[in-house]
């Protein structure tokens, strides 16, 4: 292969057709600088509304009787249940620990612990927490919920607020999702139309190459090349201005705001990675993929 | 080259008189050289378009190495589907081609570049590459083919000298007129030495005057042994040249004639003569070098 030639080919066609070179360039830019801020926001969207379904538990609260033998073979029962991810054993010594020290005066009015054995228990996929529930304490023909064991007094889920959190934070994932595959589709397209464009204006040339007797990988080299040098210095363009606004307006405000320091971001360099490969591969392949139909001379 | 003893240089008068009909009825469908070769063979070649168009019909001739033949007949007639078939542009519905004693049906698709390699094409709209200057549109048939800078810097000026084109080395094409880009395209086409030459209504563009050197350029390439085969629907263009004609009209071949007053050993300067005679409102020389 004759990469130097193929590489002053490509120089040549960008400085010749400088117009279309220069949309494709600002088609990418434009996208990827989209994408750029966009990645983050959905990973921060979905990590914060994760976050909060990880706060959906079920609370098992023993009778104020249970013995050590009760509370281990409750612990056993919730153990083998399938959907549970982890127990996490709170004594009433301990919660009277927690509570006391954030509202002292109450508990000293109190005198005496009032609180009972809990487990708090973490199920594998927040969906299954009400499952988790009505095994534990399925709903009885009159309506009210018998624990399975003697020992469990009850199984409190607060329902209501844990079916609302649910259904919002799913709402939420779903529209972020949605929106992502959205905006990476219509950057595919964009760029893609965009290149398809820049080629139809010079789909005679390609013509005029065949006649000559080019074979097919010669007269799609300097495309594919162009293609990259395009993706790439467009992504680089546009990695410069999220890095030039990351430093200017992310960061001062990071040291404010806890939100949107959130763990669950891409951190930058992979971002820059990521964005810089679908930059090119978008680019190159679109270039070569849409030469295709030019090429059946 | 085929050899024919005719009248060996007629006067100008008798030459322009002379209509390819008037002339010799030759019934050999080709003239045969002995010892030469097949450059282009078609056999009950037929091709039918998807629409149902007939782009030609049981269409069968040969051309031996070396001649000028014309192709001749209306728009539609079927001159551009030979042409497009020679470059295995399109393949023909029925039939086979073969080119240089090779089956068109057996070149891949994969090969069709490397066998359009040996085959010089010239076209109506001359089909250069406009963001590239003379020079480069002619370097790049070389370039194509794997051509190396020592060698395209030995064969493009060579090329363009002959095409007279020296002085426009870095002009790019729009900056042209016609005939200078049909030089253009006429040097790309044979900067390889291709053995074959098509002509697609190389001078449909172009004035009486300019086509006259267009044509004395393709006969030069003839007398170096090149088969020349030209489409055209300049009737009074082929009547002087007296070669062989084939003609077409709805994709079949209704004549096909050696014309008698054949002239061998012309220089290309008593052909520009000769071909000029006649055309009494010819300008002063333009295109003439």
């Amino acid at each position: 292969m004759k990469v130097g030639f193929f590489l002053r080919e490509a120089v040549r066609a960008l400085r010749r057709n400088a117009a279309p070179s220069f949309a494709a360039l600002a088609t990418i830019l434009l996208t990827m600088l989209v994408v750029g801020v966009f990645i983050p926001i959905v990973q921060a969207t979905t990590g914060a509304a994760n976050d909060v379904r990880k706060r959906v538990l079920v609370d098992v609260y023993l009778v104020r009787g249970a013995t050590q033998a009760d509370v281990a073979r409750v612990r056993q029962t919730l153990a083998q249940m399938s959907d549970v991810k982890r127990v996490e054993f709170v004594s009433k010594q301990q919660a009277y620990a927690q509570q006391s020290k954030q509202d002292p005066a109450a508990f000293a009015l109190l005198g005496s612990n009032p609180l009972p054995d809990t487990f708090r228990v973490t199920p594998k996929n927040p969906d299954d927490v009400l499952t988790i529930a009505a095994q534990l304490a399925p709903t009885s023909s009159g309506g009210r919920a018998t624990p399975v064991d003697r020992a469990i007094d009850s199984v409190n889920t607060k329902r209501d607020d844990t079916k609302k959190i649910l259904e919002v934070t799913r709402f939420v994932k779903l529209m972020a999702a949605t929106l992502a595959a959205l905006l990476i589709a219509a950057s595919i397209f964009l760029i893609a139309n965009t290149i398809r464009l820049s080629l139809y204006a010079r789909r005679r040339e390609v013509e005029v190459m065949k006649l000559v007797g080019a074979t097919d990988w010669f007269i799609r080299w300097p495309f594919v090349i162009e293609g990259i040098v395009v993706g790439a210095f467009g992504t680089l363009l546009a990695i410069l201005l999220l890095a030039i606004g990351k430093i200017a307006i992310i960061d001062p405000l990071a040291s404010d705001f806890t939100l949107i320091a959130a763990p669950s971001t891409m951190p930058f360099t992979a971002l820059i990675v990521v964005m810089m490969a679908a930059g090119i591969a978008i680019s190159a392949i679109g270039s070569g993929l849409s030469l295709r139909r030019f090429l059946r001379i | 080259m085929p050899v024919k003893t005719g009248t060996p240089s007629p006067s100008r008068r008798t030459a322009a008189e002379h209509a390819p009909i008037a002339a010799a009825r030759s019934a050999v469908p080709h003239r045969a050289t002995p010892g030469g070769a097949t450059v282009i063979e078609f056999r009950g070649v037929e091709k039918r378009y998807d629409v149902g168009a007939v782009g030609l019909d049981q269409a069968t001739f040969s051309i031996e190495r070396g001649e000028w033949v014309f192709l001749v007949g209306s728009t539609g007639s079927g001159k551009s589907t030979v042409m497009r078939l020679l470059i295995k542009e399109l393949e023909p519905t029925a039939g086979a081609i073969r080119v240089a004693g090779k089956d068109l049906a057996e070149i891949t698709h994969k090969r069709v570049p490397y066998y359009r390699r040996n085959i010089g094409v010239v076209f109506q709209d001359f089909k250069l590459l406009p963001n590239r200057t003379v020079h480069d549109n002619v370097a790049y048939a070389l370039q194509v083919t794997g051509g190396t800078r020592k060698e395209i810097r030995a064969k493009v000026p060579d090329i363009l000298r002959l095409t007279g084109l020296s002085t426009k080395l870095h002009n790019y094409p729009d900056q042209l007129s016609g005939g200078e880009q049909q030089r253009v395209a006429i040097a790309r086409a044979f900067v390889n030495h291709p053995p074959l030459l098509l002509a697609d209504e190389p001078t449909g563009n172009l004035d009486p005057e300019t086509s006259i050197g267009i044509m004395q350029l393709l006969y030069r390439i003839n007398r170096a042994g090149t088969t020349v085969l030209i489409a055209t629907h300049d009737n009074a263009m082929v009547d002087k040249m007296r070669r062989r004609v084939i003609e077409l009209s709805h994709g079949r071949i209704v004549r096909d004639e050696a014309t008698g007053l054949y002239v061998r050993d012309e220089s290309t300067r008593e052909f520009a003569v000769r071909m000029r005679d006649g055309l009494p409102e010819s300008p002063p020389t333009v295109e003439q070098r």
